[in-house]
């Protein structure tokens, strides 16, 4: 079974539809990213997943239970990372987290919570001196306090300089390989390739693709060839096969589904002519790229 | 499981009083307003005495009214006040996704509050016995605790309550303080209302500060004979003790905006 089942999930606002009709599953012990524009449904799915709201209709099962009946054994087993959730202020960080891990039947101890998100220098600090970033990685250790099988993240990296994000992340590898399942709500694209082992993009209440990151960015599968053409050269006189060619004042863009012959008749030509192709690059659509395009076309189908 | 819970509610109850020593505003608003108040009235009234109390000292009238003052700011105004910022901060949501029961951590909150109060009681009392010569009598002290308890249980509820009103952190303040403030004046806490309009006192008498300040005052004053009950009062308490449960259970939030 998997860890997380939605079918036809949906969910009212007074006469909005904020989520109209959502399928996905989530297997144990993958991390599954959740991407989406602000207003696309997101927030309302996970917090429909983690208990927090109600749905209009529609199945949805997490670890096996209903999360709108609250019950107890459900939040023993999962960890919710949330935004903007705040912590007792005038305790110590060592002491949040024991008061926090006191709440589960079986916790993970205050020390590896505290090597684990690199706080362990922090743990007689009071939560008001915190940074934002320590800030964060103490709402990462308490969402792992009870040693969760499923974790919920919800922009965990938001506020993070890079090297932050880098920790971040590994720490979610970590817990995957543990097994833990995760679910990833993040804005960064590059987040969602790092981690995610599959993705699905929503937007304006409906799911409009998934699946494995680098799939999705090969959905448009077209390669993209950039280059400066030589001052005072013209456009190389070379068939090139099947591909479109255009030319901006950034130079010239050749796209193409089969990269390797180009290259080869447009690197031969201009080594045969003595000049320099100048800013070359090769590049394959990003996830940005496919989620921009996903959602724009979504929201103007609206 | 009760055993655990019961150690959750526990470890929460003292997590809740680090938490509110260590943040001065909390500690001097709740803890040292009181205190301040009966050293300022009774330096300024030292000597006076009340003819129509028995002819007691001001002190022995006013300590009672500093402990109705003092339970009220720790189980009223400081909870209601508390638990709205948790709420709007996102500590109750965090909470909420936790496994502790309602019950636990509810119990955590009001416990503290109870644990301020006890500590204000003995402070006032042990202030009054040593430094103005208040007369402490054994003989009521029963009485004295059942007003206390009842008491705290009632402002309790009804700061459960009032939190559930509060949009935000912001407005706390200033709806817990104006919905206790004016009713405390006209309830006999700080001055003797015998001589005031009656109409004034009927109305106060509706309300739960003057019960609670009336049954305290019952305790000390030395014409009560027996162990310091006041039926009315405290039954005028435990109906406004139910009517805050009630309100408690109904008003209460997690979350400031969801649905």
């Amino acid at each position: 079974m998997p860890a997380i089942r939605v079918r036809d999930l949906r969910k009212s606002y007074d006469a909005v539809e904020a989520v109209r009709g959502v399928d996905f599953d989530v297997e144990k012990g993958e991390v599954f990213g959740f991407l989406g524009p602000n207003g696309a449904g997101k927030t309302t799915i996970v917090e429909i997943l983690e208990g927090y709201r109600r749905r209009s209709s529609g199945d949805v099962t997490v670890l096996g239970h209903d999360p709108a009946k609250g019950e107890r054994a459900l939040r023993q087993r999962i960890g919710i990372v949330l935004q903007e959730t705040g912590v007792e202020r005038f305790l110590k960080v060592a002491e949040v987290l024991e008061l926090y891990c006191g709440y589960y039947p079986r916790p993970r101890p205050v020390e590896e919570l505290l090597a684990l998100t690199g706080l362990e220098a922090k743990r007689n600090e009071v939560v008001k001196e915190l940074s934002g970033g320590q800030r964060r990685r103490l709402d990462l250790a308490l969402g792992l306090a009870g040693d969760p099988e499923l974790v919920f993240l919800d922009e965990p990296t938001t506020g993070f300089d890079p090297t932050a994000r880098r920790d971040a992340w590994e720490i979610i590898r970590n817990l995957r390989s543990l097994g833990k399942t995760i679910f990833l709500t993040t804005h960064y694209m590059d987040e969602a390739q790092n981690l995610a082992d599959r993705v699905a993009v929503i937007a304006a209440g409906r799911i409009v693709a998934e699946g494995p990151p680098d799939q999705l960015a090969g959905r448009d599968s077209a390669t993209e060839i950039r280059f400066v053409p030589p001052a005072g050269v013209a456009f190389p006189d070379i068939a090139l096969p099947d591909v479109g060619v255009t030319i901006d004042d950034r130079g010239v863009l050749v796209r193409t589904e089969d990269p390797t012959p180009v290259l080869h008749a447009l690197t031969g030509w201009a080594l045969e002519h003595g000049v320099v192709l100048e800013g070359l690059t090769v590049t394959r659509p990003s996830l940005e790229d496919v989620y921009l395009g996903l959602t724009a076309e979504a929201t103007t189908h609206e | 499981m009760l055993r655990n819970d019961a150690a959750i509610a526990v470890r929460q109850l003292r997590f809740e009083q680090k938490a509110f020593w260590r943040n001065p505003a909390g500690a001097v608003f709740t803890f040292a307003f009181p205190l301040l108040f009966l050293v300022i009235f009774s330096l300024l009234n030292s000597g006076v005495r009340i003819e129509e109390r028995g002819n007691i000292s001001f002190v022995t009238f006013f300590v009672p009214g500093i402990l109705a003052f003092g339970l009220i700011s720790a189980c009223y105004t400081n909870l209601a006040i508390r638990m709205t910022i948790s709420r709007d901060f996102g500590i109750l949501k965090r909470v909420r996704g936790t496994p502790v029961p309602t019950w636990a951590y509810l119990a955590g909150q009001v416990g503290s509050s109870v644990v301020i109060t006890f500590i204000l009681f003995l402070v006032t009392v042990g202030l009054g016995v040593v430094a103005f010569d208040v007369d402490f009598r054994t003989s009521t002290a029963v009485g004295l605790f059942v007003t206390l308890g009842l008491g705290a249980a009632c402002f309790c509820a009804l700061g459960l309550a009032v939190s559930g009103l509060c949009p935000n952190a912001d407005a706390a303040p200033a709806i817990v303080n104006f919905s206790i403030f004016p009713l405390l004046f006209v309830s006999g806490i700080f001055f003797p209302l015998d001589n005031a309009p009656g109409w004034i006192t009927s109305v106060a008498a509706v309300f739960p500060m003057e019960r609670l300040a009336d049954g305290l005052q019952y305790a000390f004053d030395p014409r009560t004979t027996g162990l310091g009950f006041n039926g009315g009062d405290l039954w005028g308490l435990l109906a406004w003790t139910v009517a805050g449960a009630v309100l408690a259970v109904r008003l209460f939030r997690w979350d400031s905006d969801t649905k």
